[in-house]
């Protein structure tokens, strides 16, 4: 069994984090339940929603920013870029080759439209984050019911 | 062939259980080879400098990356193509791996890493003498 080693650790926790990352691993137990399709795509992203804004991330390790296209028409957005395959040089040869190669385009349908000069993108350690804020007009308003007499 | 390499791409987690709760994913590799060194590239996305760890024992040379999770707060993650965790990857080293010159960088998530072979692994020429 293990415990925390001190009570200062113990009180560190976060139980909404714990909560959160034990709702996740269930998730993912019953990945079935997530829409998700076979890994045959590239760069293989995730779609993470909440009340006005959407963010996207995407695993494209050793690109530069620069060969990225990030476009969003309505509520879809649109990746595409290249990682181009390394040049050997004399007298190299490949002995494996696993790292997939050459341009992609990914089209990815989001649960709202959202505020095209808005979205912002960063790239570290190999990994895209876009934030995608919803736009205003899609903002789901509330309706306060009137009373009649 | 090339159906079991995209299946290795990131997916399988380890047989062997794990100290720590989260799988480890197998990250893709690239091996460039010539007469003096091996060039092996790997993909560690989420991986820097400080969370890459390479090591050389008896011959096996494991590359360990750890990863932090994806967390927004306020977000559930409604769709997904990958999962998160920690990578690792062990390779047999077969030739004479000159251990002390190994060099490591970390760059974009990808880990490029030399393995300069010792004189003796480098193939000698040898002449022929036509009489």
């Amino acid at each position: 069994m293990l415990w925390p080693r001190t009570m200062r650790e113990l009180w560190s926790l976060d139980p909404g984090q714990e909560m959160r990352r034990i709702q996740r691993e269930v998730n993912r137990l019953f990945s079935g339940f997530i829409p998700s399709v076979a890994r045959r795509v590239f760069p293989a992203v995730n779609v993470w929603t909440g009340r006005d804004d959407a963010v996207v991330t995407a695993e494209i390790p050793g690109i530069k920013p620069d060969d990225l296209e990030i476009s969003v028409v309505g509520d879809t957005l649109i990746l595409s870029g290249s990682r181009p395959p390394a040049e050997l040089k004399e007298g190299e040869t490949y002995n494996r080759q696993e790292r997939e190669t050459g341009t992609f385009t990914r089209k990815i349908q989001l649960p709202f439209r959202v505020e095209p000069d808005q979205v912002e993108a960063s790239y570290s350690k190999g990994v895209l984050r876009i934030d995608l804020p919803r736009l205003e007009a899609d903002k789901p308003k509330q309706i306060a019911v009137k009373a009649s007499n | 062939m090339a159906e079991e390499r995209k299946e290795l791409q990131k997916a399988e987690p380890l047989d062997a259980e794990r100290v720590e709760q989260a799988p480890a994913f197998i990250p893709a590799v690239d091996i460039v080879e010539t007469d003096d060194r091996a060039l092996l590239t790997v993909d560690l996305p989420g991986c820097d400098e400080s969370s890459v760890e390479v090591h050389l024992e008896e011959g096996v040379l494991t590359v360990r990356g750890r990863v932090k999770p994806d967390d927004f707060p306020g977000h559930d993650l409604t769709y997904s193509e990958y999962r998160v965790g920690d990578f690792e990857r062990t390779f047999t080293v077969s030739e004479l791996v000159d251990s002390e010159k190994i060099e490591a960088k970390v760059r974009n998530g990808v880990l490029e890493l030399t393995l300069p072979k010792v004189a003796a692994a480098q193939p000698k020429k040898i002449q022929v003498k036509v009489k």
